[in-house]
C-alpha cells in the first residue's frame, strides 16, 4: 500500500478513564476506499476508539493522524477544514431534536459554506433521497421518525458535505434483520459510488461478513487487523470464540452462498 | 486547506453550445458553480455538449448541479450530451440521477407563510381545548383512584408518602421562609413610605398583616412549590415514561396512579398548608424587622397593632386556599409527566408547560376565592 492511501493512522494510542486503561499501545491503519469493521467484546472500547479518532476523547498517549495530519497539532482556525472531510453517524442518529431532518442536514452547510438557501434545500432533498428516505420525511422532526429512519437521516447529515471518511457507530443496532440488511446494502452502495472510506463499529456479524473489507478486532487493549479469513485462522481465544461461534458460522456461510 | 477553484466556459460550434467545465466541482464551490451555470444562455442552439474531461474533483453537489442543468436544457428542447467524464465518477453520477428522479416525483411541500400562521393559531386553539378536557379527565381519574383507595387502604403507600413530604415539604421550608421574609420587608417598606404622607405609618402593620395572611403567604408558597415540586413531578414521571418504566409497572400489576400520583398529591396536600403557615409568619417577621428598624415602632407595639386588626378569619381565608393550590399543582405536575412521550426533549417541554399551567391555574383559583370571600363578606 502507498503511504498516501492511509487515511487514518493510529500509533501507540493509550486511552484511559481514571485508573481504567482502555487501549494501550494500539496501532491501526485504515486505507482509502476500504470498509473497516471494528469488533470486540463489551467494554473493550470500540466506541472509545471511534471517539478518540474523531477527537471526542483525548488520548492519554499516542498519535492519531487523519489524512496525514494530527488534529491535536492544528490550531482552532485550521480544524474546520479537517472536520468537513469526515462525517460521523452516532448510534441512534443523534439528530438535533429541535430541527427538522432537512435543517439537520443543512447545519454543517450553514456553518462552513456560504450557499444560497434554495441550493441548500435542493442539496438536502437530494441527500434525503440518497439515503432512501421518502421525500416528506425531510420536513419531519426526529421524534416523528422511526428508529431506522432516524439512522438514515443521521447518515444523510453525516454525508452533508460529501466527506471522505464515514464513521459509523453500530449502524445496524436496533434494526430488524431486513432493515439491517437494507442499511448494510445502502452503506455499501454509497461507499462504492461516493468512494468513501468507512470505519464501522459493529456487533453485527452479518454486516461484517457482507460489507467489510477488513476487520479490526479489539483484544488485550490493542487491535488485530485482517480479513475474515485471517481471523478464522487466528487462535486467540476470544477471536476463536467470536468467529467460530454458531452465529458467526451462519453469517459467513450465508455471505458465501450469496456472493 | 487550499481549495482549487471550479470554472465553466462556454463557446459555440456549428450551432451547438459547448460547455467545458473543470476544477473541483464540490460542495465548497457549489455557490459559485450554481451562479455560472445559471448564466448559461443557449441562444437558440440546437444542442449542448458538456465537456467534463478537466474535472479534478466531483461530489454529489457537483453531480447534482450538472444533472439539474442538463434537465433544464432538456426541458427547453435542447439535446444534451456529456463527454469525457472520468470512469471513476460514473457511479456517483448514477446515484445522484436516481435520487434526483425521486425528488422530482415527490417535490417537497412548502406551505404558504400566512396559511401556516393561521394553521398554527388553529392548532393551538384546538390543542388548548383538548388539553383542558384531558386535564379534567385526569382529575376524574384521580377522584376514582381515591375512591378505590377507600376500599383498600393498603393502596395508600405510607413510605412513599413520607418521602414526598420530606422532598416537597421539609426541604422547601428554608427557601419558602426566606422568600416570604424578604417580601415582608418589601411590603412594609413600600407601605410605610406611602402611609407616611398621611401620618398613618402605624397602619403599615395592618396592611402587612392582612395581605400576608390572606394572600401573599399562601400564594408565595404555592408559586415556589409549583416551580420546585410541580416541575420535579413532571420531570420524574416523564423520565420514567421515556424509559417505559410506567409501562413496566402496569405489566407488574401496579397502577402508576396509585404508585406515583396519589402519594405526590397526598404529600403536597399535607406539605403546602404547613409551608403556607410558616410562610405567613416569616412574612410577618420580615415586616416586624423592617418596622422596628425604620418606623420607630417597638416589637411589642407591632404585635399589639397586629392584634387589633388580625382575626382568625384572615388566617383561615389564607389557609383554606392551601390544599386547593396543592391539589392543582400536584395534579398538573403528574398529568404533564404522564403525557410525556417519545424523546427526552419532550420531558423538557412538558416540565416547562407544567410550571406555567400550574401557576396560571393557581392564580385563577386565587381570583375565584377572592370573589367568593367578598360575596361571603369575610
Amino acid at each position: 500500500m502507498e503511504e498516501d492511501d492511509i487515511v487514518i493512522r493510529v500509533r501507540g494510542l493509550r486511552t484511559q478513564f481514571g485508573a481504567q486503561v482502555v487501549h494501550d499501545g494500539l496501532d491501526l491503519d485504515v486505507y482509502r476506499g476500504e470498509v473497516l469493521g471494528v469488533v470486540g467484546g463489551s467494554g473493550t472500547g470500540k466506541s472509545v476508539l471511534l471517539r478518540a479518532i474523531v477527537g471526542l476523547v483525548r488520548p492519554a498517549a499516542g498519535r492519531i493522524e487523519l489524512f496525514g495530519v494530527d488534529p491535536a497539532s492544528l490550531s482552532p482556525s485550521e480544524l474546520p477544514a479537517l472536520r468537513v472531510r469526515y462525517g460521523v453517524l452516532f448510534q441512534d442518529g443523534a439528530l438535533f431534536s429541535s430541527l427538522t431532518v432537512v435543517e439537520n442536514i443543512q447545519v454543517a452547510m450553514r456553518e462552513y459554506l456560504d450557499l444560497p438557501q434554495q441550493l441548500m434545500n435542493q442539496l438536502a432533498a437530494l441527500k434525503v433521497a440518497m439515503v432512501g428516505l421518502p421525500a416528506d420525511a425531510g420536513a419531519k422532526f426526529p421524534a416523528e421518525l422511526s428508529g431506522g429512519m432516524r439512522k438514515r437521516a443521521g447518515l444523510a447529515r453525516a454525508l452533508a458535505l460529501d466527506p471522505e471518511i464515514l464513521f459509523l457507530d453500530e449502524p445496524t443496532a436496533g434494526l430488524d434483520p431486513i432493515g439491517a440488511a437494507a442499511f448494510d446494502q445502502l452503506i455499501r452502495d454509497l461507499q462504492q459510488s461516493l468512494g468513501l472510506t468507512v470505519f464501522m463499529v459493529t456487533h453485527d456479524l452479518d454486516s461484517l461478513a457482507a460489507i467489510c473489507d477488513r476487520i479490526a478486532v479489539l483484544v488485550d487493549k490493542r487491535v488485530k487487523t485482517g480479513t475474515m479469513a485471517d481471523h478464522l485462522r487466528d487462535d486467540h481465544p476470544w477471536i476463536r470464540a467470536y468467529f467460530h461461534g454458531p452465529r458467526a458460522r451462519v453469517a459467513i456461510a450465508t455471505n458465501q452462498a450469496s456472493g | 486547506m487550499e481549495v482549487p477553484a471550479a470554472w465553466v466556459r462556454t463557446s459555440a460550434e456549428d450551432g451547438r453550445l459547448i460547455v467545458s467545465v473543470g476544477g473541483a466541482w464540490t460542495v465548497r464551490q457549489a455557490a459559485e458553480i450554481d451562479r455560472s451555470l445559471r448564466d448559461i444562455a443557449p441562444d437558440g442552439a440546437r444542442g449542448a455538449v458538456f465537456d467534463l474531461s478537466q474535472l479534478t474533483g466531483f461530489d454529489t453537489a457537483g453531480a447534482w448541479l450538472l444533472r439539474r442543468t442538463l434537465s433544464d436544457l432538456q426541458g427547453r428542447g435542447i439535446a444534451t450530451e456529456m463527454r469525457g467524464l472520468a470512469q471513476s465518477y460514473m457511479p456517483l453520477l448514477r446515484v445522484v440521477e436516481t435520487a434526483e428522479k425521486e425528488t422530482k416525483e415527490h417535490p417537497p411541500l412548502i406551505p404558504n407563510y400566512w396559511v401556516a400562521m393561521v394553521e398554527r393559531v388553529g392548532r393551538a386553539t384546538l390543542e388548548f381545548g383538548s388539553e383542558a378536557r384531558a386535564l379534567l379527565a385526569f382529575y376524574g381519574m384521580t377522584i376514582f383512584a381515591y375512591l378505590a383507595v377507600l376500599r383498600r387502604p393498603r393502596a395508600l403507600r405510607m413510605v412513599s408518602l413520607v418521602n414526598q413530604i420530606e422532598q416537597s415539604g421539609l426541604n422547601a421550608i428554608p427557601i419558602v421562609c426566606l422568600l416570604s421574609f424578604l417580601i415582608g420587608i418589601v411590603i412594609a417598606y413600600v407601605g410605610a413610605d406611602q402611609l407616611r404622607r398621611f401620618g398613618a405609618e402605624i397602619f403599615t402593620v395592618n396592611l402587612l398583616g392582612v395581605i400576608m395572611m390572606r394572600e401573599i403567604g399562601v400564594l408565595l408558597a404555592a408559586i415556589m412549590i409549583a416551580g420546585r415540586s410541580g416541575s420535579a413531578y413532571t420531570a420524574q414521571i416523564g423520565t420514567m415514561q421515556v424509559n417505559e418504566e410506567n409501562d413496566a409497572m402496569r405489566t407488574l400489576g401496579l397502577d402508576p396512579m396509585d404508585v406515583l400520583v396519589l402519594p405526590r398529591i397526598n404529600g403536597l396536600l399535607i406539605s403546602l398548608p404547613i409551608l403556607a403557615f410558616l410562610s405567613d409568619f416569616a412574612g410577618l417577621l420580615g415586616g416586624a424587622v423592617m418596622a422596628t428598624g425604620v418606623l420607630d415602632v417597638t416589637f411589642v407595639q407591632f404585635v399589639q397593632q397586629l392584634k387589633t386588626v388580625l382575626t382568625v378569619d384572615h388566617f383561615l381565608v389564607g389557609m383554606v386556599k392551601a390544599p386547593v393550590f396543592a391539589f392543582i399543582i400536584a395534579i398538573v405536575g403528574c398529568y404533564e409527566g404522564l403525557r410525556v412521550s417519545g424523546s427526552a426533549e419532550s420531558v423538557g417541554r412538558m416540565t416547562t408547560k407544567s410550571v406555567v399551567t400550574s401557576i396560571f391555574l393557581v392564580i385563577i383559583a386565587d381570583a375565584i376565592f377572592s370573589i367568593i370571600f367578598s360575596a361571603m363578606g369575610v
